[in-house]
This record gives structure tokens, C-alpha cells and sequence, in this order.
């Protein structure tokens, strides 16, 4: 199957600044792909080079197979990017805009699909309003609207969520998760780690500029960060079969890292048999935070 | 050509939504250069013999309005998009570069002909004026609208924000256009400044509006044609050739 996103040996200079050096990423058909990184590590960019808004110094990109520079016209017209910035026009109304919007992308008479969007949005009370009338939340849902008018297979979410309520956020995700059982690829970058574990299958890693973590959410979970355990002990001692586990202490409580929840089992024997009670205990599982985090500081 | 009926529709649209700014404003302050000029120097100027000197004015008011509002709509509409960065919906879309000229021409052109159209019909009030040929008038009316669409698109590509936008209009745009004929015939110049006149693209678009009305101009109007049509011709192809560089909008 052709790829949703195919991006070969992409570099990007600006001036003297290398934004990408050499990225290399496939998106298959139907994922829910996650593109995490700190600020300016090179999402946007990559994002502006597959949408068109960019072009690169070196490489090649393709949506479903059609390259973002020949066949531009083919790769915009399977493609739906939401932006960054909340950008919107003064002049129109929220049904104005997304009307042009159809026409632009070629299409007439796009009604029907057009109050299915905005109904999906929470947007019909506003279809008539003017966009600089709407509050922040409001016109980002109208961006979102606006690159989805084309039903684009492949939808490109850059920080959708930024600035948006809980409710709202909960709403975008819950429509956008549909896109994507319905079909559509779904390639988002977010800064809500919680949000790109719970719903993305495969996470993409960039820091300046290059990947340097590509891999399923569930295989970084379990390749990245282990099981912890914190401890309250009583007495405050712990047996010296446990020290290699020791990762920290601090007011009383230890902090041990285990391979997995079943070590969990053997610390506990440990402490019975030195004669330590545990006073109080806190399991927590790994998240893409804490992975990100490791990550992030390894490749420094 | 759905997406291009759509821009042009939208740049339509977007001056009309403003049209007390864009329509009605140009025509009070061109009818008040008619008002004040005609009153101060009708009874003193006759530039061709038999015609007086507001009917004189008139077309070249006409012309002055219609390509200052070209200009600004092209310009204004483009950099005011580059500036808030909703540019992004014109530019994520699989529009071609020249549906993108050809629609914002387009609606520079109906502005301009609009507004023209509104000074030419309010000064039917001041004095007559004759017809002596249509086609020509409308010839030199399009090609300058087309002319100052372009220069107003290259013109908000090139600029960084509004003050090096109105650095243009105000250092390049008026002073040309001022300087142009609009008052004056260029023969009753010193023969520099009529020498220098006559690489002014804007004196021939004057002067050839102009012989659209009497029948009577300062060059000929097939000279006149030949000159804004080459001007025109190339200002487009330097204005596409820039939109399919993606110059100053795709990085």
C-alpha cells in the first residue's frame, strides 16, 4: 500500500540554521501518528514542507504518492492541514470562509458536508458570525473545519489543541479519532504528551532537526521507562539487596525503578525477610512524558 | 477553474463588504480634485483647442482613480492576508500560481472599473463630454487596471509590512501618477520634464484614455497601446514568474 506520508532524506536551511538534517519518515495509510519534539526542533517545518508552505534544500515528500513539489496539485488535494497559528479573515463568516475554502479545493455545492462539519464542531450557532468575532477556541475549531471542507485522507494537526479548553479538547479528539477509524491518516504534533499516548499508535521523535526515536507508543513505553515504585519504610532503611534499585530519595520516601509491575512481587519479599514494613507504597506505570524526557536528555 | 471563479469571487466580495473605503472614498476625493481644479482653472486653460479644461480633466481623473484603486486592491487585499498569515488558505490549497494572478488582477480590474465608472458618471453632471472612441477608451482603461493590479501584487510580495507598502504607493505609485498628464498636457512642459514624462508607462495610459474621449492625444494612441501593452505584458510575466517561485510566500 502506498504510504500516507513518505518524507526521504529531508534537509532544510535557513540561512545558516540546519532545521532538518536528514529526516527520514513513512507514515502508512490509517495511522495515528504523533510528531512530538521541543520547541523548534522542526515539526512545524516538516510540516510546512509537506503542505507546500516550505520547500526543501534537499530531499523529497510525498502524500499517497504524489510529490509536494511536481505534483503539487494531487498532494494538496489529498492532504488537510490544521495550522499553528490561529489565523483567520476579518471579512468573512464562518460559512463564507469554509465555502471558499470548497472552491478553492475545487469543489461546488459543498453544503451538505459543510454543516456536517460544523454540527461536529459545535460550530452551527456560528456558521453566520464573522471569524474575528470568535474566541480562540472557537476559531481554531474553525480551522480545523477549514482542512477538512476537501474530506482529506490524510489530515496534518499541527498543536491542534494548544490553548483550547478540556471540553473542547475532548471534542476534537473524539471527532478526529472518528476521521481516523473512518479511514483517514491522522499525523498530529502536540506538546499534551497524555494526549498523543492515548491516541496515537506510533510516535515519531524530532530534536534539531533530526529523528532520533521512531517507534510504536507501546514499544517506547516498554523499551524507555520502567515501572516505579516509591516507599515509605518503617524503619526508614532500605535492605542493602535493594540498593541497585535505588534511583532516589527524598523526604523519607525511596524511589525504585523495577524491569516491570511482577519485580514488584521480590521487593516486597526482601522487605519482609529484613523485617522493614512498608508504611506507604506508590506504583506508578511509565508514560510517554517520562520517555520523552529520557529521550530527549540522552540524545543531548 | 472552480478554484480560480472562487478567489476572484472572494476578492470581489472583500472589497464590497468595505465599499464606503474602497468605492465610495476614492469617488468623493477624485470628485473633489474635479471640483476644485475645474472651478480655479476652467476659464483660464484650454489644453486642446475646443475643449474646455474640466472636460480636458475629467478622463485623466478617471484614469487616476481607476488605477490607484487597482493598485490598492491587489496590494491591500495581498499583504493585509501576508500580514494576519490567513495567506495559509490560499496557499494549502491546489490553486495554480496563475489562477492566483489571474484572480486578484481580475478583481483589481472591476474595482478599478468601478470606481472609474462612478467619477465618469457623477462628472457627466459638471460638463459633456464626447465619445470619439469606445474600444480605445476601454482598451487603455483595461491595460492600466491589469497593469497596476500586477505592479500591486508584485509591490505586497516584495513588502515586509504596511510602511514599506505605503513607501510605494506614495514615493512610486502617486507621484507617477500625478506626473503623468492627469492636469496637464505634457507639451506645455519644458522639454525635460517632457522628455522624462515619456518614460512614464502611466503618461501613455492618460494620454491614450484620453484620446478615447476627444480624438486628440499628445502621442498616438497605436504608439500609446504598443507601449502599455509591452508594459503590461511584462509586469505579468514578472508577477507569475514570482508566484511560481512561491517568492516571499512559500520559504
Amino acid at each position: 500500500m502506498t504510504p500516507a506520508i513518505e518524507i526521504r532524506q529531508v534537509h532544510k536551511r535557513f540561512g545558516s540554521l540546519h532545521a532538518l538534517r536528514g529526516v527520514d519518515l513513512s507514515v502508512e495509510q490509517g495511522e495515528f501518528f504523533a510528531l512530538l519534539g521541543p520547541n523548534g526542533a522542526g515539526k512545524t517545518t516538516l510540516i510546512n514542507i509537506l503542505a507546500g508552505l516550505a520547500r526543501v534544500t534537499q530531499g523529497s515528500c510525498a502524500v499517497l504518492g504524489y510529490d509536494v513539489v511536481t505534483d503539487y496539485r494531487n498532494a494538496r488535494r489529498v492532504l488537510g492541514v490544521v495550522p499553528q497559528e490561529l489565523v483567520y479573515d476579518a471579512f468573512f463568516t464562518v460559512r463564507e470562509m469554509l465555502r471558499f475554502q470548497s472552491g478553492y479545493f475545487g469543489l461546488k455545492h459543498n453544503d451538505a458536508w459543510i454543516d456536517e462539519l460544523l454540527h461536529n464542531l459545535g460550530l452551527t450557532d456560528k456558521a453566520d458570525i464573522y471569524t474575528r468575532l470568535l474566541s480562540g477556541g472557537m476559531k481554531r475549531r474553525v480551522l480545523v473545519a477549514q482542512a477538512l471542507v476537501h474530506k482529506p485522507p490524510v489530515i496534518v494537526l499541527d498543536e491542534p489543541t494548544a490553548g483550547v479548553d478540556v471540553e473542547l479538547r475532548q471534542n476534537l479528539w473524539e471527532f478526529i479519532r472518528r476521521l481516523n477509524r473512518d479511514g483517514h491518516t491522522i499525523v498530529l504534533t502536540t506538546h499534551y504528551l497524555e494526549e498523543a499516548e492515548a491516541l496515537c499508535n506510533r510516535v515519531a521523535m524530532l530534536k534539531q532537526g533530526q529523528i532520533i526515536a521512531l517507534d510504536t507508543t507501546q514499544n517506547l513505553l516498554s523499551a524507555h521507562a520502567a515501572t516505579q515504585v516509591r516507599l515509605r519504610l518503617n524503619p526508614s532503611r532500605l535492605p542493602d539487596a535493594l540498593q541497585p534499585l535505588l534511583a532516589g530519595e527524598e523526604a523519607g520516601w525511596f524511589r525504585l525503578v523495577l524491569s516491570d509491575c511482577a519485580a514488584l512481587e521480590g521487593v516486597l519479599a526482601t522487605l519482609r525477610e529484613a523485617n522493614v514494613a512498608v508504611a506507604d507504597i506508590e506504583v506508578s506505570k511509565p508514560d510517554l512524558e517520562e520517555v520523552f524526557l529520557q529521550i530527549m536528555g540522552k540524545a543531548a | 477553474m472552480i478554484g480560480l471563479w472562487t478567489l476572484f469571487y472572494k476578492e470581489l466580495l472583500r472589497f464590497w463588504k468595505v465599499s464606503l473605503q474602497t468605492i465610495l472614498s476614492p469617488l468623493v476625493s477624485t470628485l473633489l480634485y474635479l471640483l476644485i481644479f475645474s472651478h480655479v482653472l476652467e476659464a483660464h486653460v484650454q489644453v486642446y483647442p475646443g475643449v474646455g479644461y474640466t472636460a480636458f480633466l475629467i478622463p485623466g481623473l478617471v484614469m487616476m482613480a481607476m488605477l490607484q484603486n487597482a493598485f490598492a486592491n491587489s496590494s491591500s487585499s495581498l499583504i493585509q492576508s501576508k500580514m494576519n498569515g490567513n495567506i495559509v488558505f490560499l496557499l494549502l490549497p491546489p490553486l495554480a500560481y496563475w489562477e492566483f494572478f489571474s484572480a486578484y488582477v481580475a478583481a483589481a480590474v472591476v474595482r478599478g472599473l468601478v470606481v472609474g465608472l462612478g467619477v465618469g458618471l457623477v462628472s457627466m453632471w459638471f460638463t459633456a463630454l464626447p465619445l470619439a472612441h469606445p474600444l480605445w477608451a476601454v482598451l487603455f482603461a483595461l491595460a492600466g487596471c491589469v497593469m497596476l493590479g500586477a505592479v500591486g501584487i508584485i509591490t505586497a510580495l516584495w513588502a515586509k509590512g504596511y510602511d514599506q507598502m505605503a513607501a510605494v504607493q506614495n514615493f512610486l505609485i502617486m507621484p507617477l501618477t500625478f506626473l503623468s498628464g492627469v492636469f496637464y498636457s505634457i507639451n506645455s512642459l519644458p522639454p525635460f520634464w517632457q522628455a522624462l514624462s515619456r518614460y512614464n508607462p502611466i503618461f501613455y495610459l492618460i494620454d491614450g484614455f484620453r484620446y478615447g474621449f476627444f480624438g486628440v492625444s499628445d502621442v498616438s494612441p497605436l504608439l500609446g497601446l504598443s507601449i502599455v501593452g509591452t508594459c503590461c505584458l511584462a509586469l505579468s510575466l514578472a508577477t507569475l514568474a514570482l508566484l511560481k517561485s512561491g517568492y516571499k510566500l512559500r520559504n
